[in-house]
Formats: C-alpha cells, sequence, structure tokens
C-alpha cells in the first residue's frame, strides 16, 4: 500500500481544497509561473551565445512541422508503437502476476525468470531484437512490450502477494469459495497496485521507444531527431523533445486519471 | 449449539512448539450470550478462529450442532479484530457480500441488506465508502454485515476494541437491543471486564501460557441491561469477581 501512496502523493495534481484555500494562491498558478520562467531561462542562454535556438524558432519549425503533417505522422508512428508494446505487455503480464501470486507453483517457476530479466535494462535487449527479428516494426514493439511487462508484472505480482489476509478471511466466512475470493476480493484490491505498474511500464515503454527509433526506424519522434541530428538541425531536435515529453505527460495523467477514479475507495493521507 | 472439548492447539516455532491452547473445553447453548475475556495472548482469537473454521485442534474436537468444523460456514458469522470491510464496497455492498456469494436474489438482498442496515443506524451512509467512516461505524457496518446472512452464531472478536469509552457503551448497548431483537447464540471477545460482565449471560476467563479457562462466571442479571444496572451492587461484585479472575491469575509451573 505504501508504495502506491507514495507515488499519487508525488503527482497529486490538486491538492485537497482545504489546503488550496489555506495558501491563498492555487498551485497551478505556481506550475504556470514556474514554467514560463523555464522558457525565460531558455531564451536567455540561447541570447547569450549557447549554441541553441531560441524559443521563437523551435515554435516556427514546430509549426512548420505540423503544417507539413511531418509531426503528426511521426507522432501517430510513435505512439502506434508504444501502444501496441504497451497493450501488449499489460495484456500478458496482468494474468501472469495473478498466477505468480496466487499459486505458489507457477511463483517458483516464473519468478527467477521475471527477476533476471527485469535486472535487464529494455534498452539492452534492442542488438538482440534486431539480429533475431530484424529491423521492421517487431522488434520495436518487441522491446516496448518487454518493458511494460517487466514493470507491470511485478507490480501485480505485488499486488496480489499484499491482499489482506483478512480480508479473504472475511469473504471465507461470508461463504465465498476460491473463485469468488479470486474476482471479488483479490482483484480490487490488487487494482491500485496493477495501475501505478502500468504507469511505470507506460514510462518505461516510452523511454524505450525513443531510443528503439534511434537505432532504425523510417518514421517517428525519435527518428526525426536521429535525422535532424545529421544537419545539426538543432530546432527539429527540440520539436522532437517538447513533443516526447507532452506527450509522455498526457499519457501518465490519463493513467493517473483512471487510476484515480478506480482506487478512490482507498485511504489517502 | 458449540462443544468444544479438549481442544489444544499448538504452533510450530523455530525450535519448539508453542502452546496457544492446552485442553479448552466449553459448551455454549442457542441463543446464549457469552464473552470471553483475559490477558493478550492468552488464545482467545485462536479460538475464535476454530470456531470460524478458519484454523484446526492440533488435538480434541470442536462441534457444531454436533458436527465437527470442517471450515467457514453461512450458519457461524465472524466479526474480525481489524474491522475487514472491503475499503471497494460501500456499506451496502458490504452487507450485501454474503448474500450474494449465498445467491439471493438481488430485489431480497436489497431489502435485506437495508434492514440491517437500519437497525445498526447506517441509514445516512448505506451508499458511502468505508474510508468515510468511523471507528465505531465501521464496526457497526461490520456487525450489519454478519447479521445479514442470518446465522445462527456469532463470533466477535473485540469488536469494541478500537473506539473510545463513550461510543463503546453506546455500541454495546446497541448490541444488545440487536441482539434482543434477532436472538442468535455470540461469543463475544474482549478485554474489557465491565464489558463482558454487561453483555453476558455468562464469562469465560481464560489465562495465558498456556491458553486454557480458568473460571466461568455466571451473570444473573436481567436483561434488557441498563445504565443503572451497571451502577448497582450486584454488577459491581460481578464484576469485581472477574476482575480478579483475570488480574490475579495463579502461575501454573
Ligand atoms: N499463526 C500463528 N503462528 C504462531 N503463533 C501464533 C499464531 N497465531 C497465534 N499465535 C500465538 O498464539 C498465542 C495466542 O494468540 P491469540 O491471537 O489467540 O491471542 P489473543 O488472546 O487473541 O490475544 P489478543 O488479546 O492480544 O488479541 C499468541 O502468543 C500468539 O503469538
Ligand atoms: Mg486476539
Amino acid at each position: 500500500m505504501t508504495v502506491v501512496q507514495v507515488d499519487t502523493e508525488v503527482t497529486t495534481g490538486s491538492p485537497p481544497t482545504r489546503e488550496r484555500r489555506r495558501r491563498g494562491v492555487p498551485k497551478t498558478v505556481w506550475n504556470l509561473l514556474s514554467v514560463l520562467l523555464g522558457l525565460g531561462v531558455w531564451w536567455g542562454f540561447s541570447l547569450t551565445g549557447f549554441d541553441i535556438p531560441a524559443p521563437p524558432e523551435v515554435a516556427g519549425r514546430g509549426w512548420e512541422l505540423i503544417a507539413d503533417g511531418t509531426l503528426a505522422d511521426d507522432v501517430l508512428a510513435s505512439l502506434g508503437r508504444v501502444l501496441a508494446g504497451f497493450v501488449l505487455g499489460v495484456a500478458l503480464a496482468v494474468p501472469v502476476g495473478f498466477l505468480m501470486g496466487w499459486y505458489g507453483v507457477a511463483r517458483g517457476l516464473l519468478e527467477p525468470w521475471v527477476q533476471f530479466f527485469r535486472t535487464i535494462p529494455p534498452l539492452a535487449i534492442i542488438p538482440l531484437a534486431i539480429v533475431l527479428m530484424g529491423i521492421g516494426e517487431t522488434p520495436k514493439v518487441f522491446v516496448i512490450f518487454l518493458a511494460s511487462f517487466l514493470a507491470c508484472v511485478i507490480a501485480t505480482f505485488q499486488g496480489v502477494v499484499n491482499v489482506d489476509k483478512t480480508l479473504i478471511n472475511a469473504a471465507r466466512v461470508l461463504g465465498a469459495r476460491d473463485g469468488t475470493i479470486f474476482t471479488r476480493v483479490v482483484v480490487p484490491a490488487s487494482t491500485p497496485f496493477i495501475l501505478v505498474g502500468m504507469r511505470v511500464g507506460l514510462g518505461s515503454s516510452w523511454a524505450t521507444l525513443v531510443a528503439a527509433e534511434l537505432i532504425a526506424a523510417q518514421q517517428g519522434l525519435g527518428y526525426r531527431m536521429q535525422s535532424a541530428q545529421l544537419y545539426y538541425d538543432l530546432p527539429t531536435i527540440f520539436v522532437g523533445l517538447i513533443s516526447i515529453g507532452v506527450l509522455g505527460l498526457l499519457m501518465d495523467r490519463l493513467l493517473l486519471l483512471a487510476e484515480r477514479r478506480l482506487t478512490n475507495w482507498q485511504e489517502r493521507r | 449449539m458449540i462443544t468444544v472439548s479438549h481442544v489444544h492447539k499448538t504452533f510450530p516455532l523455530k525450535n519448539e512448539t508453542f502452546v496457544a491452547l492446552g485442553d479448552v473445553s466449553l459448551d455454549v447453548a442457542d441463543n446464549e450470550f457469552v464473552t470471553i475475556v483475559g490477558p493478550s495472548g492468552c488464545g482467545k482469537t485462536t479460538l475464535m478462529n476454530i470456531l470460524a473454521g478458519l484454523e484446526f485442534p492440533t488435538s480434541g474436537q470442536a462441534l457444531v450442532s454436533d458436527s465437527p468444523i470442517t471450515g467457514p460456514g453461512p450458519d457461524r458469522g465472524v466479526i474480525f479484530q481489524q474491522y475487514a470491510l472491503f475499503p471497494w464496497l460501500t456499506v451496502r455492498k458490504n452487507v450485501e457480500f454474503g448474500l450474494r456469494t449465498a445467491g439471493v436474489p438481488r430485489d431480497e438482498r436489497r431489502e435485506r441488506a437495508q434492514h440491517f442496515i437500519d437497525l445498526v443506524g447506517l441509514h445516512d451512509f448505506a451508499d458511502s465508502l468505508p474510508r468515510t467512516l468511523s471507528g465505531g461505524m465501521k464496526q457497526r457496518c461490520a456487525i450489519a454485515r454478519a447479521y445479514a446472512v442470518n446465522p445462527s452464531i456469532l463470533l466477535m472478536d473485540e469488536p469494541f476494541g478500537a473506539v473510545d469509552a463513550l461510543t463503546r457503551v453506546r455500541l454495546q448497548e446497541q448490541l444488545l437491543q440487536t441482539w434482543s431483537q434477532e436472538k442468535r447464540t455470540v461469543v463475544f471477545i474482549t478485554h474489557d471486564v465491565d464489558e463482558a460482565v454487561f453483555l453476558a449471560n455468562r464469562v469465560v476467563v481464560m489465562a495465558a501460557r498456556p491458553g486454557r479457562i480458568v473460571e466461568i462466571v455466571d451473570v444473573d442479571l436481567p436483561y434488557p441491561r441498563t445504565e443503572e444496572l451497571r451502577l448497582s451492587p450486584a454488577f459491581t461484585a460481578l464484576r469485581n469477581r472477574v476482575w480478579s479472575a483475570v488480574y490475579h491469575q495463579e502461575p501454573v509451573s
């Protein structure tokens, strides 16, 4: 439970109203101020001789890329890969995590492998994946799949193992058999863990994607930055970086929203 | 009717076996209200778990209606020391849980759940999640949940342990009231000597190392039990008797 709470604590967007009133200025104002300040610092650096493009230049390049459709194509290509790998990873991780948490045998058989592959950064699998699967979509999706699978399987497993024994006993004395206990106690009780696992998985999927595209791709945000590098086209690289950050943030917020809705029963301190 | 005869329960520790219950025998009649008091670690919860069918005696027998307990059953409702409400379900859904597993149709389920929610005075909170309830309210929800499946036996493990003295008195009175409306056999575990005497037909006093019954005190005070009775000399006398049985236990050699 603490894992979940710590995580949500850090990323909580809006504090309880009570706190907001007490502080006076809403947090979003500070957030906005901080962003403007950051842009100012960036601009400042670009004026004082650092070899980086100024914000208007990046914005202009961004507009060009949007206008000729390149950015949309790249974003779609990247998102497609991430979603495919992520969905596959989560779809496999949840049942496997449940098996590991629920059956001692499954745990004994699977845990060494999961723990072993967990210590290998997914990026380190890229060379192997390219040799075995060529340079098409398969190796990229596979690496992303692996990244999200490993993050999510551990979380699901932890969730199942941490289900309060008294809740299971309470269900048993209320007449529930194994099947019912599983669907009506174990699944809801581990949902917060699974959702945190999904967020971590999405984060690492996104990180892995860009690296996978840097190596071999014809389209995608990573590819765009890679080819811009050849022409010292810094504004394009900046547009790519900002797009990656914004998209990652958006997806994380989306999952956070889902998490809040699905687990608002949790006691939060 | 509950029959516990010569029950021993040991737990294996690293290099010895720990005797949680050593030769416990006890009969509880139908519709009787029995309280069990004793110091921490004397095996109260262990005994309750055996009656609930969540644990089994190492030797000896525990019977309900003359048949050995082989597991949890709808005839026995349990209220745990830690409320054990399902935090993702509303009060109503918690109370309906046992009815759903029993396959009670939707409308009847609703109706019965509502009845017990009203009985424990939670009607205004029927659709609230447990996290929004106070300790005493959680406790009452757990009581309603256990009552709803209509068990003939209620096993309650220090249900009022976590509430303040004032709420505690109120909950005790409420429990007795509920019990007198819906009679059943109650085995009620507590640390609190006053509570034990106030509620019970009989008080069972246990001692630790090994867990055993040292004395059984009959409480022949009339129901309904009132505040007046709590202050009466008869109550005080019984209370003192139980007190000395609990707090001046001769250690066994
Ligand atoms: N699963 C277990 N494994 C090992 N020892 C156990 C186990 N369950 C209980 N015990 C031991 O048995 C003894 C009795 O435990 P029990 O929980 O029944 O006490 P209790 O009377 O309910 O105490 P309390 O009033 O503090 O709740 C304790 O000393 C405890 O350490
Ligand atoms: Mg106990």
